[in-house]
């Protein structure tokens, strides 16, 4: 267990004093402090909302991106360097509405990466419009009238998509976030960690108080996550009771960066650049 | 002084989408420079699978060449409609080859003073070959023996191509083959003026298109990654690295969408791998938003942009440099780009090489201009042009191991420099912790996007990395002679059609100049002004409706040219095309 000072950064967050991104904050420095991970041999990269500026509040490799690409950045990245503990950090906007076909590819390739979606079921950084996770009818400053669309299901997507690990999380409670991120990043492939992140200044539905009621924890009723099936259906379980926890997982799929045949022999990044004479004068006989 | 008619000549294959006539055409160039001789090969496609009508063209010489030109001496029609449409591009004295069984009308071919060959071609596929698909061998062997081309070159060829599909295969068309020379040999070769006869070569030659001299050029500069989604004329870059990317451990990874191609090129070369993309206009549309994520993070990525006539989908397999100014102001904001513009397959290759060190020296976008015409001509070339003890892998202010261990205090990504280049550190190292930002930052990379004087700060230094590669951006290329009275400015992928258009006006007497540039951004000023200075009259040729390059010209030198030769119709220019424009403006000046 490392110290998580370590990962503290002099930058002070600008969020709203309250907002659900500080506990998922703390629960990323926990998570890889539980799991002896420096700040080195993880990269952070993030799209742009207010939770995508998380690692500026810490110390660690990362990359802010654009809105909706982190995760195919953070492709790359993995596929360079498959030695790197990757994580992609970025709200629900990001993830489910611009950057949404990013997101399904990712659940079918399968690289090692863990991507941790800040789900305030609202658009923060651009001051309230509604999100694909708002809830129908919701009321924001784009729907006056109320939201027209269903919500769109994260966990139901990602299980359907090939997921081989799927959780949700509640920022009001780190210790049991921590939990689920560090068993994300343990798992080989790709894993989705959902939060249910409270937006203090633009979501007057589903506050605090709100989850607090309702959500209970799937591990404390025994649940299995072998049975995908079960865990497509639970996704839909929405209303006074609200499962976290870790859905479905699925251990030994291979991922991505395994099938790479030029991955055979290691990292893009510690080969040296260029080729072997004899290599090119053989790519020149093929014209000859 | 009439023209010489031994290795001299156009030939086209003209017929329909599956009927063999590009992998008939390319097996015959082959043939031609195995013979010793050079040969330039275009072709235009139609955007369909089956039906259609395409050629595929391919000019031989006895010299170097650098381009195609309209005039077709022989014309081999597999179908009326090739005819039809194609019979008006053939010369007097020209002929055209066909099968006896085509519903076509003698009189309309002899119109202009054109021979026609009518050949029982699908009959001697079907009696010799006992298959009338082998018609398009039987009218190569038809062409082989028009031109008394040896036939042992025709053979050879057709050993190696149908090889993998068993000896019957090859013993049978080899027989077509040999039966269509034999009668085109006998009926139509003494009435025929253009002959093709072998060389001996001292200097070894290869044969290859624009892209693939492209994929060769990264594999060469050591491109680990190629991130794309297809689009013609581009697709056959992935395609080709793809083919080699077990072997040459190159990760080749077909994405979603264009945004995903870049952005996954961008974090391979966060990481540290040398990496690149390729698209054509309308991709690189979807790119431009992360073209500034490379620009502001400051991220070494190339990118190739392979154009094609737009707007939108535009004619998909045509050709049309109308993208320049496009790529040199995609994306909002000011940032240091890079744009080269090959005009050669050589200078594919060793574009390619530069782009990557250019990238990772200035830790910047490059982006590599050529389009559909560059993309799918071949050409012979010499292997000693290829050679790879002087491909220099430079990889610009990196890092070492042993220089972050020892460093004192922070690593910090985004030094403010004088060069405005800030050394590099590859993420893994437990010194190289930093944030890469799209948001304005600080020198280590954290969010700096409200103050005004670190926003000064960091801008110039973005800025000033331009001013740092303008030192080794290289002068346009000046073919010529020293006092000209006409120069044609022009860049990319019209070098060879320049070219051999003012070879043509110099033996006329004109004193022509070509002015090409392949350096496009930054642009190399202090180079072009003395030249401008002793230019004579100053034409644009451009393979596009307004000028681009021209309006570049004003806007970085104030010289406005005095004429433009441009061309839009998706095609290709060529020396004919352009001394036909330069002849209407003499008449009309
Ligand atoms: C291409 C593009 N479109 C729009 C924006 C403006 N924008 C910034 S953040 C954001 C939405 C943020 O919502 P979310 O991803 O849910 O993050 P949150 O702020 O809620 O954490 C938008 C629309 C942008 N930065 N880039
Ligand atoms: S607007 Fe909402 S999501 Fe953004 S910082 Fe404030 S509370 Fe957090
Ligand atoms: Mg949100």
């Amino acid at each position: 267990m490392l110290d998580v000072k370590i990962y503290n950064s002099p930058v002070k967050p600008t969020w709203c004093p309250g907002c659900g991104d500080y506990g998922i904050l703390n629960a990323v420095k926990a998570a890889l402090a539980q799991l002896e991970i420096l700040p080195h041999e993880v990269a952070i990269f993030t799209g742009i909302g207010c939770g995508s500026k998380l690692p500026d509040y810490m110390t660690v490799t990362a990359f802010t991106t654009i809105h909706g690409r982190p995760i195919p950045v953070a492709t790359g990245a993995k596929l360079a360097n498959p030695k790197m503990h990757i994580l992609v950090v970025a709200g629900d906007g990001d993830t489910y509405g611009i950057g949404a076909n990013h997101f399904i590819q990712a659940l079918r390739r399968n690289p090692d990466i863990t991507l941790i979606v800040e789900n305030n079921m609202v658009y923060g950084l651009t001051k309230g419009q509604y999100a694909p996770t708002s809830q129908k009818g919701m009321v924001t400053s784009t729907t006056p009238e109320g939201a027209i669309e269903v919500a769109l299901n994260p966990l139901a997507m990602a299980i359907t998509g090939g997921a081989t690990f799927v959780a949700r999380g509640f920022s009001g409670d780190p210790k049991h976030l921590a939990w689920l991120i560090a068993e994300a990043i343990k798992h080989k492939g790709f894993s989705l960690v959902d939060v249910l992140q409270p937006c203090v200044v633009y979501n007057k539905v589903q506050t605090y108080d709100f989850y607090r009621e309702r959500v209970y924890k799937l591990e404390e009723e025994g649940w299995d996550p072998a049975d995908r099936k079960a865990a497509w259906e639970k996704a839909h379980e929405w209303g006074d009771r609200i499962p976290i926890g870790i859905f479905y997982r699925v251990e030994g799929e291979p991922t991505y960066e395994d099938q790479v045949p030029a991955l055979r022999e290691g990292a893009l990044t510690t080969q040296p650049v260029g080729l072997d004479p004899q290599a090119f004068e053989a790519l020149l006989n093929e014209f000859a | 002084m009439a023209e010489s008619t031994v290795n001299n000549m156009t030939i086209r294959l003209a017929g329909e989408a599956g009927q063999g006539v590009d992998t008939g055409g390319a097996g015959f160039a082959k043939a031609l420079a195995n013979a010793g001789l050079w040969v330039f090969t275009t072709s235009e496609f139609m955007s369909r699978i089956r039906g259609g009508l395409n050629f595929y063209q391919i000019r031989v010489a006895d010299h170097p060449l650098y381009s195609h030109v309209e005039p077709v001496n022989l014309l081999l029609a597999f179908t009326e409609e090739a005819v039809s449409e194609y019979a008006g591009t053939v010369v007097p004295g020209g002929g055209v080859i066909y099968d006896q069984g085509l519903k076509v009308r003698e009189e309309m071919v002899a119109r202009n003073g054109v021979q026609a060959f009518p050949m029982p071609l699908v009959k001697i596929a079907q009696e010799v070959g006992g298959n009338r698909i082998m018609m398009n061998t039987a009218a190569l062997g038809a062409a082989a023996g028009v031109v008394e081309l040896p036939f042992e070159f025709i053979a050879e060829i057709i050993q190696r191509n149908f090889r993998r599909k068993g000896d019957a295969v090859a013993e049978a068309n080899l027989k077509v083959a040999e039966a269509g020379y034999r009668y085109a040999r006998e009926h139509y070769a003494a009435g025929f003026p253009w002959k093709l006869q072998p060389r001996k070569t001292s200097r070894p030659r290869l044969m290859m298109t624009g892209n693939q001299a492209i994929g060769l050029g990264a594999l060469a500069a050591g491109c680990r990654f190629i991130s794309a989604y297809p689009m013609t004329p581009a697709s056959s870059i992935m395609e080709w690295i793809a083919a080699h990317g077990a072997r040459y451990k190159v990760v080749v990874k077909q994405t979603e969408d264009e945004i995903a191609a870049i952005t996954m090129a961008i974090g391979a070369a966060f990481m540290g791998a040398r990496a690149m993309t390729a698209t054509s206009g309308g991709g690189f549309s979807l790119m431009v938003e992360a073209l500034g994520l490379a620009g502001m993070a400051e991220i070494p990525v190339v990118v190739v942009e392979s154009q094609r006539p737009g707007p939108s989908t535009g004619m998909p397999t045509k050709t049309e440099q109308g993208d320049l100014l496009f790529v040199l102001h995609a994306s909002q904001g000011e940032f240091p780009r890079i744009v080269l513009a090959p005009g050669t397959i050589e200078q594919c290759f060793w574009t390619m090489v530069r782009a990557f060190n250019l990238a990772e020296k200035y830790q910047c976008p490059v982006i590599v201009l050529t389009d559909n015409y560059m993309a799918f001509q071949a050409r012979t070339v010499l292997r000693q042009d290829f050679d790879y003890t002087k491909v220099e892998i430079d990889r610009g202010a990196l890092l070492t191991k042993e220089e972050l261990e020892q460093m004192e205090g922070p690593y910090l990504r985004y030094k403010i420099t004088e060069s405005g280049i800030s050394p590099r550190a590859l993420p893994g190292h437990p010194k190289a912790v930093f944030q890469a930002c799209s948001d304005e930052h600080d020198e280590y990379g954290h969010f700096e996007d409200e103050d005004a004087e670190n926003r000064v700060k960091m801008q110039s230094k973005r800025m000033r990395k331009l001013r740092t590669a303008l030192a080794e951006i290289r002068p346009p290329e000046v073919y010529g002679p020293e006092d000209p009275e006409v120069t044609f400015l022009t860049w990319g992928t019209t070098y060879g059609p320049v070219r051999e258009a003012v070879d043509i006006l110099n033996s006329q007497g004109v004193r022509a100049r070509m002015l090409h540039f392949v350096d496009i951004w930054p642009f190399p000023v202090d180079a072009v002004l003395p030249l401008l200075e002793r230019s004579g009259r100053l034409v644009a040729v451009e393979n596009n409706g307004t000028g681009q390059f021209a309006h570049l010209l004003r806007a970085m030198t104030g010289r406005e040219v005095d004429d433009r030769i441009l061309r839009f119709d998706g095609r290709p220019l060529s020396p004919d095309y352009i001394l036909r424009k330069f002849e209407e403006a003499r008449i009309h000046a």
